[in-house]
């Protein structure tokens, strides 16, 4: 019997597709299956792309290819003169999508808004553990758990937010996947009919696609969400192809089975770029790669040492052997498409004989030091691996003996952000939110050092603009502390800033409106495809 | 490399010689009577000395990277240059060098392979098959359970725990591929253990592991010797496999299977990166089994009359 | 005969507890931990990090881990996977349809073209057919099929154009799975197209996966065909005149496929670990790929239950090999 309905269903779906197969549908050959359709309980971008930027919406949104902030769900809100108590109006009249396994009865409230933040750290609310091993990583990561106080329904359309203290990139951290508007009504549904889990396989928002279908490690089905808030999109299927090989990525690109893809190989670019059916679109990425000394340790306690190592190393030719030409050059230790991003800083010029004369000044002779190189290839830094020899070689011609060592990921991450560590490490960062905090502070605070302030650098005045700067609401204001810290950061160099890498998007001249994002991402709201 | 191989084959051969004496003539009349033996040996050997003098022989280094050429198409193609008469890879590194070197990598991974699963699995064989009984059965699940899973699975989560590499991909493989040599030298000893030679020692007071090494050992060798070949092939199949999945040698190191991996994103633009390095490795495999089958039939008598 | 299968499942319970304990082994014995592995570079206070282990069960002794872990095999839980939260037995009964499918159509292949090209080259032994077709299973048994794979795909999608590059069926057509094989799928579907368009899809992944066994079993059915040549009884009804064909069909092959079909039983072991390279370099949704992007994503939970379910395939197919042998040949069950 069971089959039989099945069957029923398929054939009717299929009919369904059947008149679908002619309508607009854009392909985009995505880079591997996402995590899971439930965005709070993952990190990865696949998931975000797969989930929260197609199926779901949030209170407030980025700015289609920017960082900064504009009204979402949430048409207005005001902040109270302390900066703690946060009160979103709602825009009225939002309806949830209706699918084959859900149909709505009501529109958006606060309580959707109470519930999809709730599950994520009332450890009593049901939703908080309802697959095995479910943990809500970003929303730890970003300290929510410590800075709520509480989320009340002021009405229907009213809800308020209370922290425990000033913080200025909550506004931007709303906007993240993590913080995606669920239906409460659809969860109350599934509670009831004991299937919870089909919230991680069958999502429902208020996005502008709705879901249709996921088959595993292939393809996953959307269509457009004709109830979407801000206007029903101009295409009507949307597919992602799961593609997990890049060449094979571009073969079906080139060969009209997708139009658009993420992450080429950096030695396809160029064949794509003189394909005259397509596009290629290219952006500096939300992230960076760096070398952090332990600035706890001697010699690299000293500045002029650091920065002597600093001139050693050519970076230039990093990113020509790494990326093949696929990145910048860093001299911040944020990427220059961020507000704030100082270009007056001066970096480090590559002068080895310099280098060697301030080494001798410094009273450092015969220098041996360890470089850890990862073991793993992120977008930042392809090969840690190859870059760590080249600075092997440079920083053997000014009398520097480098031994390069290296451990597994997870070891790696851990005994890297050990106080007493022996070497200089290379890592990376890759944005979230778009906020200078989230690179600077998390990365180079005081309270960092032992975690994710691999440098063990806490310089105090560096420190006080952060925290300066974390409290003030006023983003003109802001950027003057964050210029000013990526000075002090610049001269007393607890980094050798190493590159921040291109994000590269070919795609093909039939597709319009497809926008890069800073943030990594790839939104679909706004694309259009000629037939 | 052959090294051992032809000295296994040799000490098989002379073992035999002791007491008959026209066992090698008669094995090499066998041996050269198959074609596709002789010609497999002919290429084995020329490989083999390409590995050995591979400075020599290599037209230039493997590693320096020609940054004005990039991607040459090999010389009978418009485009390709003498000097690189294969073509050169994605960072201008000649690929006729780095086949030659890579060459050294795949005989040595053989090499090692079958030298570690051979030393263990006749050990561990010869122990079962000789006190049987509860050694015997343990000995034997456990092989049972190293065979439950697909070898090149098994060999690419072990790659994955001990961390990529070549060294770990070749203890990975040896691993795998032990329990078919412990399963055989068991087979054979037991046959042989029941024979009247044997008996006859132990009657005369010869100690186990006399009887073990000296007695039953020397007449179990055939078969090893086949399955050794095969072995070998089959090591730098599976270890050109964990390359190309990224968990075997780790690049820039020229090993066959890890520049198929590098080549692949270069699939539509330049096939020869992709074609020459699995030719490299055909050839190899194919005259090492050519080799295999013609050993077989020189060593079994069973399979000589047919 | 019931003696005989309670003997091989007695067998079968140590071996399968041994391979429970080398499943579980492996994500103990990582240096690392893989809570740490999930938030990359974000550093987890050592807080959150306790929390997290002891809410995995990572925290317990070894021992109550792997019993509990033992435990829920029984009761059919292989554990959810650290990435995905997903129970891993499901991901492997959506999946395992694909390799399935895949293998099916492989061993098909090898079957329906391996015997008769070794019972030719048997017939005709010594001929140019006969070296042809032995020196092509020789090629075909050494062949890196990964790089077989990426020729294939070189020459077939990329330079002819004839077959798509990678998937199952082309996404034009959609429709729910009902059998998980897309070939019965495509057909319940009542969508034209959909079958040849998952046809297209299959040709050049069965070719790679069929390479080796062919080569294989045309390699055993002539040794087994000309063993069996030999015999008394076939001479005798070759003197009695009958034809080639005649004795070949009706007396020799069926004597020789005894050896033949275990070889072929043995092939599945292989089919498998083919199916790891196959289904990489075709981007084909199995388990094979399955368990190489697990490994690379370092989801161990993953690779453990997996490397339990493929195992436990593998066991039973081999005890049904076994049995098969056992009713056909019954001098073996003693």
């Amino acid at each position: 019997m069971k089959k039989l309905t099945t069957l029923l269903a398929a054939t009717a779906l299929a009919s369904m597709m059947g008149s679908a197969a002619w309508s607009k549908t854009l392909v985009y050959c995505s880079e591997g299956s996402p995590e899971g359709f439930d965005p709070g309980m993952y990190t990865a971008g696949t998931t975000f792309d797969a989930s929260s930027r197609t199926v779901y919406s949030r209170l407030v949104e980025f700015k289609h290819g920017g960082t900064e902030i504009e009204p979402g769900l949430a048409e207005s809100w005001e902040v109270s003169d302390d900066g703690t108590v946060y009160t979103f109006k709602l825009r009225p009249g939002v309806k949830f999508q209706t699918t084959e396994y859900f149909t709505p009865t009501r529109e958006l409230t606060a309580d959707d808004v109470i519930f999809s933040f709730e599950r994520q750290y009332k450890e009593d609310n049901k939703w908080n553990k309802y697959v095995a091993g479910a943990s809500w990583e970003y929303f730890a990561g970003m300290g929510f758990p410590e800075l709520i106080k509480s989320i009340e329904k002021v009405d229907d359309l009213t809800v308020k937010f209370t922290l425990n203290r000033p913080e200025a990139p909550f506004l931007a951290n709303l906007g993240m996947d993590f913080a995606s508007i669920m239906s409460k009504e659809y969860a109350d549904k599934l509670e009831a009919d004991g299937k919870m889990e089909l919230m991680n396989q069958q999502p429902l928002g208020t996005g502008p696609y709705t879901f249709v279908a996921y088959q595993p490690d292939a393809a996953i089905r959307y269509k457009a969400n004709p109830d979407y808030y801000a206007g029903q999109q101009k295409i009507d299927d949307l597919v992602f192809a799961i593609t997990t090989d890049a060449a094979v990525r571009a073969q079906k690109l080139k060969a009209g089975e997708c139009h658009i893809m993420p992450y080429p190989n950096a030695a396809d670019v160029e064949g794509l770029k003189a394909d005259p059916n397509l596009t290629v679109m290219d952006q500096a990425g939300l992230n960076v790669a760096y070398l952090a000394y332990n600035t706890l340790v001697a010699p690299f306690d000293k500045p002029e040492v650091r920065k002597a190592l600093n001139m050693a190393v050519n970076k230039q030719a990093i990113v020509d052997a790494v990326f093949q030409g696929a990145a910048t050059v860093a001299k911040n230790p944020i990427p220059p498409t961020m507000w704030s991003y100082n270009d007056a800083v001066e970096d480090d010029k590559y002068d080895p004989e310099a280098s060697k004369k301030m080494l001798a000044d410094a009273g450092v002779s015969g220098l041996k030091m360890k470089i850890w190189a990862m073991p793993v290839s992120r977008p930042y830094m392809l090969n840690a691996r190859r870059a760590a020899e080249l600075m092997q070689a440079d920083l053997a011609k000014v009398g520097v003996e480098v031994e390069i060592v290296s451990y597994e990921w997870a070891e790696y991450l851990k005994l890297s952000s050990d106080k007493a560590r022996d070497g200089a490490v290379i890592l990376g960062w890759t944005g979230d939110n778009g906020d200078p905090d989230n690179f600077m502070h998390t990365l180079l605070g005081c309270d960092a050092v032992g975690g994710n302030n691999r440098a063990q650098w806490c310089n105090q005045e560096f420190d006080d603009l952060m925290t300066k700067a974390k409290v003030t609401a006023d983003v003109a204001e802001r950027t003057k502390y964050y210029e000013e810290a990526q000075v002090i950061f610049k001269k007393e160099a607890p980094w050798n800033t190493l590159d921040h890498s291109l994000v590269v998007v070919p795609m093909s001249k039939k597709v319009s409106g497809f926008m890069m994002d800073p943030l990594g991402i790839h939104r679909f709201d706004g694309v259009d495809i000629a037939e | 490399m052959t090294a051992i191989e032809s000295k296994a084959t040799e000490a098989a051969v002379e073992k035999k010689t002791a007491t008959h004496p026209s066992a090698l003539s008669e094995f090499w009349f066998y041996f050269s009577r198959n074609k596709g033996a002789v010609i497999g040996l002919v290429i084995f050997l020329a490989i083999l000395f390409v590995a050995i003098f591979a400075p020599f022989v290599a037209p230039h280094s493997p590693s320096i990277q020609n940054r004005e050429m990039l991607l040459l198409p090999p010389v009978w193609h418009a485009g390709g240059s003498w000097g690189h008469i294969l073509g050169t890879d994605a960072v201008g590194r000649d690929i006729l060098s780095r086949l030659i070197y890579g060459a050294r990598f795949s005989l040595f991974i053989g090499l090692v392979v079958v030298t570690l699963s051979v030393i263990s699995g006749v050990l561990i064989g010869l122990v079962a098959g000789y006190f049987r009984g509860t050694v015997d059965t343990f000995i034997m699940r456990i092989m049972d359970i190293i065979l439950a899973f697909p070898s090149l699975l098994l060999a690419l989560v072990l790659v994955a725990v001990l961390g990529p590499g070549l060294l770990n991909a070749m203890i990975a493989i040896s691993l795998v591929n032990q329990p078919h040599f412990v399963r055989l030298t068991r087979a054979s000893v037991m046959t042989e253990r029941t024979k009247d030679y044997v008996i006859g020692s132990q009657v005369a007071g010869a100690g186990t592991l006399r009887l073990m090494f000296k007695t039953i050992l020397p007449n179990c060798l055939a078969p090893l010797i086949v399955q050794a070949t095969l072995a070998f092939s089959a090591a730098i199949l599976d270890a050109a496999a964990l390359g190309f999945l990224g968990m075997g040698a780790q690049p820039p190191t020229p090993e066959w299977g890890t520049m198929l991996a590098e080549a692949r994103e270069f699939i539509q633009r330049a096939w020869w990166v992709v074609t020459f390095p699995g030719l490299a490795i055909l050839i190899t495999v194919l005259a090492i089994n050519l080799m295999g089958d013609g050993l077989r039939d020189a060593l079994d008598p069973k399979l000589k009359r047919s | 005969m019931l003696r005989f299968i309670f003997g091989r499942l007695a067998v079968l319970i140590p071996t399968f507890i041994g391979v429970s304990i080398i499943a579980f082994s492996f994500i103990r014995l990582l240096p690392g931990d893989p809570v740490m592995l999930m938030s990359g570079e974000r550093v987890m206070s050592p807080a959150r990090h306790a929390e997290l282990m002891n809410q995995l069960g990572l925290d317990r002794p070894l021992y109550i881990q792997y019993f509990d872990y033992l435990g829920g095999l029984l009761t059919g839980d292989f554990g959810s996977s650290i990435v995905t939260k997903r129970p891993v037995l499901e991901d492997f009964l959506q999946l395992f349809p694909a390799t399935l499918e895949l293998s099916l159509c492989a061993i098909i292949v090898a079957v329906c073209l391996g015997i008769p090209a070794g019972v030719l080259a048997a017939v005709k032994r010594g001929s140019w057919l006969d070296q042809t077709i032995m020196g092509a299973a020789l090629v075909g048994y050494s062949m890196p099929i990964f790089w077989w794979g990426l020729l294939l795909i070189i020459f077939f999608s990329g330079y002819l154009g004839w077959t798509p590059v990678s998937g199952r069926i082309s996404l034009m057509y959609f429709f729910p799975p009902v059998t998980g094989f897309m070939l019965i799928d495509s057909l319940l579907s009542g969508q034209s197209g959909a079958f040849k368009s998952a046809v297209t899809y299959l040709i050049l992944p069965t070719v790679v996966l069929a390479t080796i066994p062919l080569a294989v079993i045309a390699r055993q059915t002539r040794s087994a065909m000309l063993e069996v040549l030999g015999e008394d009884y076939v001479r005798t009804a070759r003197s009695k005149g009958l034809s080639p064909f005649r004795i070949v069909g009706v007396h020799a092959l069926r004597n020789a496929m005894i050896p033949v079909i275990t070889t072929i039983g043995l092939q599945v072991g292989v089919l498998l670990a083919g199916a790891i390279l196959t289904e990489t370099i075709f981007s084909w949704p199995g388990i094979g790929k399955w368990m190489v992007d697990s490994v690379f994503k370092r989801d161990y939970a993953v690779v453990q239950g997996g490397l339990m379910l493929i195992a436990g395939v593998i066991m039973l197919v081999n005890l049904l090999v076994d049995l098969t042998y056992g009713l056909v040949n019954p001098r073996i069950r003693h």
